[in-house]
């Protein structure tokens, strides 16, 4: 085959056993790879009912047919499996050099199966693949696992993805890391391995990927390239000031969720935007494989700060440089909690990165324990010291104690929903299917909220990006108060964002290119005749299998909400004062536009146009 | 006077473009593991250097070379592996001081840059312009560089830093 490599890799930990096989070519044609093929697999093998960290639960790893090329941001692979945090189908997507090394030993997909009795990790060099014994790297941090492996193996060359302490330890929103920075980050990845006792798959491959159509896919390679250098987003804001350059654009929008979504602007923005991170903590930029927008930051504190929160695992002060803080992080780790302390929210970056823990969740579910602890719901013995918004001490500490299950850690480790509930006030839980909101605010951004409400895997930005068109004006404005054609664009964007997700390519890629220039390349690269029309229909495909597995693992319709502030206590302050979200109203429309039934439900008809029935 | 690579490894995003461009003049194929320029992360230092093969004058490879299979390209300048002479015994590769000549597990043969003919994969590919193909003699960036980075290095051990 062209573009895939043609071969799965299965590995069955409980009886350790490892086989390998073709990969389907219809199910590759129809899903083309990365969250598509991997949603067909884990729909086709598993049933959706099992106990997310039970044996019975598979964990995939999916690149996709572009993984490994020379196409901008071919970097991609995807982790699909049914999530810690959610008891949904989940697909967390990570860049680094981890899918395309995949690719070059030769393989699609891994597919890991069962329960190891003892702590394992794979190692994969070509065609040799085994299973080793990880006691010794059980405990180790993310960069220390990294390194001894290399060391171990004597393959200075390995690419690793693995779990921290936070995966092992089962907390719910742990994440797989690879290249000691880059993560699968949301729903729990990271403890369905932990569950697994994997500590890690490292890869060295040295095979390559092929091309169907060389001069084909050289000229739509190139029209991608020079439309990336071209685009003002992708050819200099992300370079220059990275996803953080969203900081002040949010913010003074009025859509960023402050103190547990209480407010919707932080006070001190400015302390924690893209430009201050580039102009004071910001040492080079860091692109993914392939990748020639580089939007990736490598920062570092100078000496003061690194002292200031001094955490108890190695290193103590985080003085070497290292990846993020990215937008998300800052408002998790920042906003969210009320903190506009940068060194702070720096080093809480670093810490989850190197313990495995997703900074959306886990500002998130701190956020609301402070909510919690604010209003009198938890008292000081329980959380062994003060939750205020705004603590970067507390910040640091809680994020320590939480990966490693310790005292009050032991809470937040379960999640903001199970948290809130536990606790007595459910209402403090800003999720969907309980995973946390990201950092646009849905009272403000109409469309969002209808995302986060119908996304398959939770509330998550990176499933139709409405901000896109909502706040930036790409590729055209619209209002961000209305509600009319929110509809139609998420569903249109929920679609195309599965095919990209498929593909192998970087999300953010449509900043910068159309649809057409990955179309050119996909089908060049493996000599299948996609049209624009067919690759929508990919998306379509793989929304609609998602769906149907969540309503087959319990889901329903009813699902398909938001909290009580967002869609009825008024934003309370700030230029979006009042707003509301009108889900309510934007619901029927979608799930028509969907061809569901008007309780959510797909019909047989779409279901056996699309292909699944 | 002849055009050669010269790198700005401050321009360096570590994407491996480079990489990817090389393998496929060699292979035909994205294959980075035959690409005969490497770029190499240093991830503490946040610090990533792509290098390949400076074309040096003294060019110990040809020196090492039991039968004269490395040759100097009249046109380009570039020191290249006549593949059909080589014998594939590595010593050329043992010979470099800057480790940029390679021995291919397929062929068995040696393999290096050769300056793709005077019009480098690599710095058409690179997006960052941290490779030029320019009409330097190789002294010329990596003196300065060097001596840059001995300072810093030498800083360092005086301020006790290391």
């Amino acid at each position: 085959m062209y573009g895939w490599t043609g071969t799965i890799l299965r590995v069955d930990l409980t009886r350790g056993k490892i086989t390998k096989e073709p990969l389907s070519q219809d199910w590759a044609r129809d899903y083309i790879g990365g969250r598509g093929l991997g949603a067909k697999y884990l729909y086709e093998e598993m049933d959706p009912t099992v106990d997310p960290l039970g044996p019975d639960n598979k964990l995939i790893f999916a690149t996709g047919p572009l993984t490994g090329t020379n196409a901008s941001c071919g970097a991609r692979y995807m982790v699909v499996t049914k999530g810690a945090l959610t008891n949904a189908i989940t697909t967390s997507n990570s860049g680094g050099h981890w899918g395309p090394e995949l690719k070059f030993a030769g393989y699609d997909m891994v597919i890991i199966e069962g329960r190891a009795k003892r702590p394992c990790y794979l190692w994969i060099y070509d065609d040799h693949v085994e299973i080793r014994p990880a006691d010794q790297l059980w405990g180790k941090t993310v960069w220390e696992t990294e390194d001894l492996i290399r060391e171990e193996m004597g393959i200075p060359d390995a690419i690793v993805a693995c779990i921290g302490p936070a995966g092992e330890k089962l907390v719910k929103f742990a994440c797989i890391m690879n290249d000691k920075h880059r993560a699968a980050g949301r729903s729990g990845v990271g403890a369905v391995m932990g569950s697994k006792n994997l500590k890690a798959i490292a890869v060295r491959g040295t095979k390559g990927v092929q091309i169907a159509d060389p001069n084909a896919f050289m000229k739509a390679m190139w029209a991608s390239k020079a439309k990336l250098q071209a685009s003002p987003v992708t050819g200099k804001g992300l370079g220059t000031y990275g996803t953080a350059v969203l900081v002040n654009v949010i913010n003074e929008h009025g859509a960023w969720p402050t103190n547990n979504h209480q407010l919707t602007q932080l006070q001190g923005a400015e302390n924690v935007s893209g430009e201050t991170l580039t102009e004071t903590r910001l040492v080079a930029n860091k692109a993914c494989f392939a990748c020639t927008i580089a939007c990736g930051r490598v920062s570092q504190l100078p000496e003061e700060a690194a002292g200031k929160f001094m955490v108890t695992t190695h290193p103590r002060n985080w003085r070497i440089a290292a990846e993020g803080p990215e937008f998300e992080t800052i408002w998790g780790l920042g906003a969210a909690c009320g903190v506009n302390d940068l060194d702070a929210i720096i080093k809480a970056n670093f810490l989850c990165n190197d313990l495995g823990m997703d900074p959306i969740s886990m500002g998130a579910t701190l956020a609301a324990a402070m909510e919690l602890y604010e209003k009198d719901y938890v008292r000081q013995d329980q959380t062994e010291m003060p939750l205020n918004f705004g603590s970067g001490e507390a910040l640091v500490a809680m994020v320590e104690k939480t990966a490693y299950r310790e005292g009050f850690g032991q809470e937040l480790a379960e999640g903001s929903k199970r948290l809130c509930e536990k606790f007595g006030a459910p209402q403090f839980s800003m999720s969907v299917k309980g995973q946390e909101f990201p950092a646009y605010d849905s009272r403000a951004i109409q469309g969002m909220g209808l995302g986060y409400a119908t996304s398959n895997r939770g509330a998550c930005h990176l499933k139709s990006y409405t901000v896109a068109t909502e706040i930036l004006g790409h590729p055209q404005k619209m209002d961000p108060k209305t509600i009319e054609g929110k509809a139609e664009v998420t569903k249109i964007m929920q679609d195309a964002t599965a095919f990209v997700d498929a593909t192998g390519l970087c999300l953010f890629l449509t900043f910068g290119n159309e649809l057409e220039e990955m179309l050119h390349q996909l089908s060049a690269a493996t000599g299948i005749p996609y049209t624009m029309e067919s690759i929508l229909k990919v998306g379509e495909r793989i929304w609609n299998l998602e769906r149907i597995w969540n309503h087959k693992a319990g889901f329903t319709g009813k699902d398909d909400t938001l909290p009580k502030r967002i869609l009825h206590e008024g934003i309370p302050s700030g230029p979006t004062k009042g707003q509301v979200n009108r889900l309510p109203e934007m619901l029927p429309e979608y799930y028509q536009l969907r061809g569901w039934t008007p309780d959510g439900q797909p019909t047989k008809q779409k279901l056996s146009e699309l292909g699944l029935l | 006077m002849p055009k050669a690579l010269k790198i700005i490894p401050e321009k360096c995003t570590g994407c491996m473009q480079c990489e990817l461009a090389c393998s496929w003049v060699q292979t035909g194929t994205f294959r980075p593991s035959r690409s005969v320029i490497r770029v190499n992360v240093f991830d503490e230092q946040a610090s990533y250097a792509p290098y390949t093969c400076f074309q040096c004058e003294e060019a110990w490879c040809m020196t090492a070379c039991p039968v004269n299979a490395i040759a100097i390209n009249a046109d380009t300048g570039a020191k290249v592996v006549l593949e059909k002479i080589c014998v594939g015994c590595s010593l050329c590769v043992i010979a470099c001081p800057f480790g940029t000549v390679f021995w291919n597990p397929d062929t068995h043969k040696a393999f290096k840059c050769n300056l793709c003919d005077g019009d480098p994969a690599c710095a058409k590919a690179c997006p960052t312009g941290a490779i030029e193909f320019a009409e330097v003699t190789t002294a010329d960036w990596v003196g300065p560089w060097a001596e840059k980075l001995n300072a810093g290095y030498l800083e360092a051990l005086q301020g006790g830093g290391l």
